[in-house]
């Protein structure tokens, strides 16, 4: 089942081109990044997703037009966006009982024990949690609703990396299923890296990368070249190459790994690897060295 | 929806099983309306500040009450009611002007004040329509906040009428006089049609109000006064005439003259602290037409207000 389509999805604010002609496809059960730099377009996408944005172009969620349709979308979708937007004189006892009064698919008992599990303690104003904390109730109320997409916008920012780690855990094991969807946007690609089905890279408003995990992992192969075999690494045209103690570390993609054996030590990149080297290439360098060797 | 009344709150997840306390068909507006009060306690902590004070004064001015009891016998009959009203007609104005104080305050801040936290976001995640958001805010001004007055002054009038009975008791003065000379009820039956009036009178305010809470980015007192000032100015100095001016005044302090009837045929003109049952005239104040006027020109704003939510973000 289709959750997400989009053709031609494009958005401008006065001369700036946001989102310039994105199509999208997501289908059920996935768990999609979109990674790109500040300012690539990826919160405005989500926008027109949440039906917060108008939009040119055809988008179509859970079968609705967000625009048209927000309220009855977000009874199937939540989303926690990209800083703590909890009203902060709410008590997180009011959160409760204003998401379990307007919301049909929210069950309280659940974000009870989700909040359980936190050091939240029931009577707190959210101006007396920490940012933590604020994203843990967040989380447990978005958690506690029957939804089939939940849209991450940056949902980690700012938090310490044991928050962080948490926040992905329970995520992957109290909520995911496969008859959910998830989309979210980081800027920490090495801790959604396991997590995610898909992977979507966006720059200025074009989807520069689209794949699945599987596709990426075959597609993509660094290795870290011997210093002799370097000439012959380099006539494979290597679509970027980075220096880690004084070794060279080349990335492929679509080249045989058997070929790439002989040259070095061969692994499967991390994200950042690959994001740094595509983009790196759009900015009009064509094999990204001197950018990868900056970095 | 699934109604089953046992059912487990570890449901399964992808099942539509729901909680036992969620399984009620949701009511947005109804938890929208509350989630105003908990954010805006102003709504009635204000007035009970204000009821407060006046209990306060009251009982101190008590000292003084046997002796003006027994000089008001001595007067004519309707004389002695007037006398006997003031203080409580006083307090019905002292409270009903802070409730126009609490919804001017109150609209302004109501679409602004979710846009300034970036809350907005957070309700936006949540199936509740713009339109239940704002008719939830605009029932603030136009029914909660008059209920709440004319519950506060009742509540504060009966205080005042038992303190005043135990004071005159224990002073030997007896009660009979007040009891039976002070009209308290026929008075809260004109306040409760008063505030009625006054929030029908005064819907295309609040409606304002929101609309420009809502559109502002900053500084919507200004936003929201401002032009109305400048037009009246404009006029004047283009046109030498007022009509603009005299709309708006008639707008805020109008009513009286459009829902009483003004005299009291052989007597003399109306006495603004206490104004007989006798003198309500709803005939006349809805065959105003200022009053429909009144009331579409709100409901058009309220439904801008509603359209302009859609396209409102975070600021």
């Amino acid at each position: 089942m289709t959750v997400i389509e989009a053709r031609g999805l494009r958005k401008v604010f006065g001369k700036t081109i946001a989102v310039d002609g994105v199509n999208l496809h997501v289908e059920k059960g996935r768990i999609l990044g979109l990674i790109g730099p500040n300012g690539a377009g990826k919160s405005t996408a989500l926008n027109a997703i949440l039906g917060l944005t108008q939009y040119q172009g055809e988008l179509k969620v859970l079968g609705r037009d967000p625009w048209i349709e927000r309220d009855q979308l977000m009874r199937d979708v939540c989303f926690i966006a990209d800083v703590a937007v909890l009203p902060r004189w709410m008590r997180v006892t009011q959160a409760l009982d204003y998401v379990a009064g307007v919301h049909p698919r929210f069950d309280r008992a659940k974000a009870e024990g989700f909040l359980a599990k936190t050091a939240i303690t029931s009577g707190s104003k959210v101006r007396e949690l920490s940012k933590g904390m604020v994203t843990q109730l967040h989380l447990a109320l978005v958690m506690a609703i029957d939804a089939r997409l939940l849209v991450l916008d940056e949902p980690t920012l700012g938090l310490d990396i044991l928050y962080r780690k948490q926040f992905y855990d329970s995520l992957l094991n109290d909520y995911f299923d496969r008859s959910r969807t998830i989309v979210v946007t980081t800027h920490q690609v090495e801790e959604v890296q396991h997590v995610l089905t898909d992977l979507m890279f966006i720059n200025r408003g074009r989807i520069v990368l689209d794949c699945s995990m599987e596709e990426f992992e075959s597609r993509y192969v660094e290795v870290m070249v011997h210093p002799e075999q370097l000439a012959a690494a380099h006539a494979l045209k290597p679509v970027h190459e980075r220096q880690v103690f004084g070794r060279s570390i080349l990335l492929f993609e679509r080249v045989d790994r058997q070929q790439l054996a002989g040259l070095g030590e061969i692994r499967t990149p991390s994200i950042a690897d690959v994001f740094v080297a595509v983009m790196g290439n759009m900015i009009g360098n064509p094999s990204g060295q001197a950018q990868g060797a900056v970095r | 929806m699934n109604t089953e009344s046992n059912a487990v709150p570890d449901s399964p997840l992808g099942s539509p099983a729901i909680a036992p306390t969620a399984m009620s068909e949701p009511r947005p507006f109804y938890w929208s309306v509350r989630r105003e009060l908990w954010e805006n306690r102003s709504v009635y902590v204000a007035p009970l500040a204000v009821a407060a004070v006046v209990l306060l004064g009251s009982a101190i001015s008590l000292v003084g009450l046997p002796r003006s009891v027994r000089g008001v016998a001595a007067l004519d009959l309707a004389v002695q009611s007037a006398m006997l009203a003031h203080p409580y007609a006083h307090i019905a104005m002292l409270l009903v002007a802070t409730g126009v104080l609490v919804g001017i305050f109150y609209c302004l801040d109501a679409l602004h004040g979710e846009r300034r936290d970036r809350s907005i976001l957070f309700w936006k995640s949540l199936p509740v329509s713009d339109l239940t958001t704002v008719l939830s805010k605009a029932i603030i001004p136009f029914v909660i906040v008059p209920l709440i007055i004319f519950v506060t002054t009742v509540v504060l009038q009966f205080i005042m009428l038992l303190m005043s009975s135990a004071v005159l008791l224990a002073t030997g003065a007896g009660v009979t006089t007040l009891w039976a000379r002070l009209p308290l009820f026929q008075m809260q039956l004109v306040l409760l049609y008063g505030l009625i009036v006054l929030a029908l009178w005064h819907a295309p305010i609040y409606a304002w109000l929101l609309l420009v809470s809502g559109w502002a980015r900053r500084a919507a007192f200004l936003w929201a006064v401002l032009p109305l000032v400048a037009i009246s100015v404009f006029e004047w100095i283009a046109f030498h005439t007022s009509y603009f001016g005299s709309l708006m005044h008639d707008r805020v302090g109008g009513f009286v003259a459009h829902a009483f009837a003004l005299r009291q045929p052989g007597s003399g003109p109306l006495d603004p602290h206490f104004i007989p049952l006798a003198l309500i005239a709803p005939g006349k104040f809805l065959s105003t037409p200022g009053l429909w006027l009144g009331l579409a020109v709100a409901a058009i704003f309220l439904a801008l207000a509603v359209r302009l939510r859609r396209y409102r973000e975070p600021i």
